[in-house]
C-alpha cells in the first residue's frame, strides 16, 4: 500500500494507540494536517504551542500514557521548547512532532526554518530529523519506545515538508534498530541482599520516595514494602500521591518547603532508602550537610542518577517496581528478623513528637484577608477525594502540595524540576482530556495564570470543563517572599495588582465562568458553585493575603538543619536545635 | 591518589581515554560534544572516524576527570541513544598514537639542527621553504610531548596535534604488572 509520508505519520500514531494530540498547524506541517481530518485521533487545537506541550504533559502525568503534541516549523517548534525542557526535567513521556522546511531548503535560512533538533538536543531523550518517508514508521515506533521505557522522557520527530509529501510503501510493525539503547535488567540478588542487610540493621530508616515510583506504577508495591518494614515514608514533590498522605507511616513532603518532620527525619536518619528519587538540591539543601549519618540504598532506573549527588552504599539500577518486589520477595517471611516495632520504637516516638510539635501551621482567621492555605484546605474538603490537582510554580504550588491530602497516585500534576510558571492551565486541560470522569482543579497563582490563560479558550471551545483557582495575592509571591526574607524587604518588580486584569471578566471573555471570593466566608460557597458546573471551565479569583509566606523553609544553600518554621513555632524549633547541639557536644547526638 | 607530573605540566591521571563506538548518523558528534559542554565535563582531546563497519564510527575522547568523576561521565554518555559501547582504556593497557605537524622557523644555519632533531625522534620533514620547515611526527602522546618541548628551542610558527587514537593492547599484561591501571581507580561502587 502506497501512502504519503504525512499519511504514514498519522497512521503510525494510530498504530501506537494515540487517542488525542494537541497542536496548531502551520506551513511546514500542513501536509500532515490533511490526513488528521480523516483520522480517529482527536486533535485539540491550542492557542499557543506551549499550551500544546503542557497539555500533552498533563495528559501523560494523569494517565501514564505518552502525551503527543504536533507543531509547525520555526516559531511553532521553538514555542514548544519550554514543555520539552519541563518534560525532560520531570521524566514525562512526551512525543512532539514538528514540521520542518523542505530538505533542500534546510540550512538556507528559509522562511520559518529553525534547527529544532539542534535546539532540543539537550532537553530531549532523543530526537530525529526524518530524511526519508520510508523511515517514518521506524522513527515513530522508536520515538514511542524511547519516550515510555526506562526513564521516560520527551522525544521530538522533525519532519521536512517534502518528506511528508513523498510516497512510501506502508509497513508495520517496523523493525526498531536501537543498538545503543539498553534497559536495566532484573536487580542482582546480591545487591538486593546487601540492601536488605542495611534495612534489617537500621534504627532510624526513611523511605525516600521520588517520582520514579509513580513512573514505574509501583505505588502498591511501595505500600507493601512500607507496611512490611514499618519504615516511615517521605514523598517528594514529584511523588505526592505515590503513598497515601493519610497512611500512618506517611511523613509527607521533604525539601525546601517540606514539613519539619519529613525534613528532620531525613537529617537524623541512619538509612535512606531512595526509590526513584535523585537527591535534587531542593530536597537535600546543602549536600555536604544532608543526612550526615545516613547510609544510602539508591534505586533508580537511570544508572546515571546513582552516585551523581550522593554516594550510595548500595546502588541498584532498575525499575522501582521490579526492585521493590525483589526486596519483598527476598525479605519473606520477615524483614526484621527481630521485631521491627521494637527496633524502630524509639524512632517512631521521636517522629510522633516532631509531628505533634511542628505541624504545618498558618494563622487561621475568620475575618480579614483570605489565607491561601485555607483556600487549599477548603478545596480539598469540598472536592471528590480522587480529584486531580494541577499547579503552576511558586507559593501556590507549595501550599497545594502541603495542604492537599494526596491519597491516590496520579492525582498531582505539577512542574517540579524545571519550575515552569504557566504550567497549570494547559496541564489541567490535558489532564481533564485524559481523565474526563475526574474533577480537575488547577491551583494557580495570579502570575502563572497570566502566562498561559489563553488556553481557557481552547478548554471552552473543546468543552473541557477544568476548574482554576487563582490564589490572587497580587504579587509574584515566591519572589516577593525571598525579597522580604533575604533582600531586606526591597521589593523589586514583583507587584502585579489584584484587579488588573479583571480575572472574572477575562474568564467570561474566554468562554469560562468567572467567580470571585474576597472574604473567608465567600470561599466555600464559591468552591461549591464551581464544583457544580460541569459543562464549561470555571475560574475562581480568590483574593488572598499578600503577606502570607510559605513555611517551613530551608533557605537556598543552607543545611536542612537550619529549617525555618512558622514564626509561631520558632521558639520551639530553637529549643530543639539547642538541645541537639548539647547532645552532640556530650557525644550522644 | 598519586599524581605524576609529566614534563608539560599535565597530571597524567587526570586524563582517561574513552573509546566510544557510536552509530554513524548525522549529528552524533554534536550530541557527544553537547553533552560534555552542558554538563561541564572537559575534553582534553577528541578524534573521530568511521570504523571498518560503516554503520559505526569510533570517537576517542581523552577526558579530564578533574571536571567530573569518570563514572558519571561514562553513565551520561551511555544515555545518548546513538552511543553503542564505551570502553575506558587505561593508558598501560592501550596502544596510543597521535600525529603532530609543526612549521618551524629554520634559517639555513639552524636547518640541519632541526632536521637532526626530527631524525632522532623518527619523524620526517614534509615541507621545506626558504626559511622554514614543516615536520611531522607520529607516535605515543608522551613522545610527542617531548618532541614538542624540544622544538620550543626554535621558533614554532604553527603547530597542530590530532588528538590521540587508541586501541586495547592485544597482550593484556598479567595482573601483577598492571600497576599503572590502578593509579587512579574508579571509586568502588557501594
Amino acid at each position: 500500500m502506497k501512502l504519503t509520508g504525512a499519511q504514514a505519520l498519522v497512521k503510525s500514531l494510530e498504530m501506537e494507540g494515540v487517542e488525542v494530540m494537541f497542536g496548531l498547524p502551520g506551513g511546514a506541517i500542513l501536509p500532515v494536517y490533511d490526513p488528521i481530518l480523516s483520522s480517529p485521533i482527536r486533535h485539540v487545537l491550542v492557542r499557543h504551542e506551549q499550551g500544546a506541550g503542557h497539555m500533552a504533559e498533563g495528559y501523560a502525568m494523569a494517565t501514564g500514557r505518552p502525551g503527543v503534541a504536533i507543531v509547525t516549523s520555526g516559531p511553532g517548534a521553538t514555542n514548544i521548547v519550554t514543555p520539552l525542557s519541563n518534560a525532560y526535567m520531570d521524566s514525562t513521556p512526551l512525543v512532539v512532532i514538528s514540521g520542518q522546511v523542505p530538505t533542500a531548503a534546510i540550512g538556507t535560512d528559509a522562511f520559518q526554518e529553525c534547527d529544532i533538533t539542534g535546539v532540543t538536543m539537550g532537553i530531549t531523550k532523543h530526537n530525529w530529523l526524518v530524511t526519508s518517508a520510508e523511515d517514518i514508521p521506524e522513527v515513530v515506533a522508536a520515538a514511542f519506545h524511547l519516550a515510555t521505557t526506562g526513564r521516560p522522557g520527551p522525544v521530538l520527530v522533525d519532519v521536512p515538508k517534502d518528506v511528508s509529501f513523498a510516497s512510501m510503501e506502508w509497513h508495520w510493525p517496523p523493525q526498531i534498530d536501537l543498538p545503543g539503547y539498553r534497559l536495566p535488567g532484573a536487580p542482582a540478588r546480591a545487591d538486593v541482599e546487601r540492601a536488605l542487610a542495611l534495612m534489617r540493621q537500621a534504627e532510624r530508616p526513611v523511605l525516600y520516595v521520588g517520582g520514579g515510583v509513580l513512573k514505574a506504577r509501583a505505588a502498591e508495591a511501595l505500600r507493601a514494602l512500607a507496611e512490611k518494614t514499618g519504615f516511615p515514608v517521605v514523598t517528594t514533590l514529584m511523588a505526592r500521591g505515590a503513598f497515601p498522605d493519610s497512611h500512618p507511616l506517611c511523613l509527607g513532603m521533604p525539601g525546601m518547603h517540606g514539613n519539619y518532620t519529613a525534613v528532620t527525619a531525613m537529617q537524623r536518619a541512619d538509612l535512606l532508602v531512595a526509590l526513584g528519587a535523585r537527591f535534587d538540591d531542593r530536597v537535600t539543601g546543602r549536600v555536604d550537610a544532608f543526612a550526615p549519618e545516613a547510609k544510602v540504598v539508591h534505586v533508580d532506573v537511570d544508572p546515571a542518577e546513582l552516585n551523581k549527588v550522593r554516594r550510595a552504599d548500595v546502588a541498584i539500577a532498575g525499575d522501582c517496581k521490579a526492585v521493590i518486589e525483589a526486596l519483598l520477595e527476598a525479605a519473606a517471611p520477615t524483614l526484621g528478623g527481630d521485631d521491627p516495632a521494637l527496633r524502630l520504637g524509639a524512632w517512631w516516638e521521636q517522629l510522633r513528637r516532631w509531628q505533634a510539635e511542628f505541624p504545618l501551621h498558618y494563622e487561621r482567621r475568620a475575618e480579614g484577608p483570605v489565607k491561601p492555605q485555607m483556600v487549599v484546605e477548603t478545596l480539598r474538603d469540598l472536592s471528590p477525594p480522587d480529584t486531580i490537582v494541577v499547579s503552576g510554580v511558586g507559593q501556590h504550588q507549595m501550599w497545594a502540595s502541603q495542604y492537599w491530602r494526596f491519597d491516590h497516585p496520579y492525582t498531582w500534576v505539577n512542574s517540579g524540576g524545571a519550575g515552569t510558571m504557566g504550567f497549570a492551565v494547559p496541564a489541567a486541560i490535558g489532564a481533564k482530556v485524559g481523565r474526563p470522569e475526574r474533577t480537575v482543579w488547577a491551583i494557580d497563582g495570579d502570575g502563572c495564570f497570566q502566562m498561559t490563560a489563553q488556553e481557557l479558550v481552547t478548554a471552552a471551545a473543546e468543552r473541557v470543563p477544568v476548574k482554576i483557582a487563582i490564589l490572587n495575592n497580587a504579587y509574584l509571591g515566591m519572589v516577593r517572599q525571598w525579597q522580604e526574607m533575604f533582600y531586606g524587604e526591597r521589593y523589586s518588580e514583583v507587584y502585579l495588582s489584584p484587579d488588573l486584569p479583571d480575572y472574572v471578566k477575562w474568564a467570561e471573555a474566554m468562554g469560562a465562568v468567572g467567580l470571585r471570593a474576597e472574604d473567608p466566608d465567600e470561599v466555600a460557597p464559591a468552591i461549591e458553585k464551581a464544583n457544580a458546573i460541569d459543562d464549561r471551565p470555571v475560574v475562581v479569583d480568590f483574593r488572598t493575603d499578600a503577606f502570607e509566606k510559605v513555611f517551613p523553609m530551608v533557605p537556598a544553600g543552607a543545611s536542612n538543619d537550619d529549617i525555618v518554621v512558622h514564626p509561631d513555632h520558632g521558639a520551639r524549633a530553637d529549643a530543639e536545635r539547642r538541645s541537639r547541639a548539647t547532645l552532640a557536644a556530650e557525644g550522644r547526638g | 591518589m598519586s599524581r605524576v607530573e609529566v614534563p608539560n605540566g599535565a597530571a597524567a591521571e587526570r586524563h582517561h581515554i574513552l573509546t566510544v563506538l557510536v552509530e554513524n548518523k548525522a549529528g552524533v558528534l554534536a550530541r557527544v560534544a553537547g553533552l560534555f559542554s552542558r554538563r561541564g565535563y572537559n575534553i582534553f582531546s577528541l578524534a573521530v572516524a568511521p570504523t571498518d563497519d560503516d554503520r559505526f564510527s569510533r570517537i576517542t575522547i581523552v577526558v579530564d576527570v578533574e571536571s567530573a568523576p569518570l563514572d558519571q561521565i561514562v553513565q551520561q554518555l551511555d544515555k545518548l541513544v546513538n552511543v553503542v559501547t564505551i570502553s575506558e582504556l587505561a593508558p598501560a593497557a592501550a596502544v596510543q598514537r597521535e600525529l603532530l605537524l609543526a612549521t618551524v622557523a629554520a634559517a639555513p644555519a639552524a636547518r640541519s639542527q632541526v632536521i637532526q632533531l626530527v631524525g632522532v625522534f623518527g619523524g620526517e620533514v614534509v615541507d621545506v621553504g626558504a626559511d622554514r620547515l614543516t615536520v611531522a611526527l607520529a607516535g605515543p602522546p608522551d613522545k610527542l610531548d617531548g618532541f614538542e618541548g624540544l622544538l620550543e628551542t626554535y621558533e614554532v610558527l604553527d603547530l597542530q596535534r590530532t588528538g590521540r587514537v587508541a586501541l586495547p593492547r592485544i597482550d593484556v599484561p598479567p595482573p601483577g604488572r598492571a600497576r599503572l591501571v590502578a593509579l587512579d581507580p574508579p571509586p568502588a561502587a557501594g
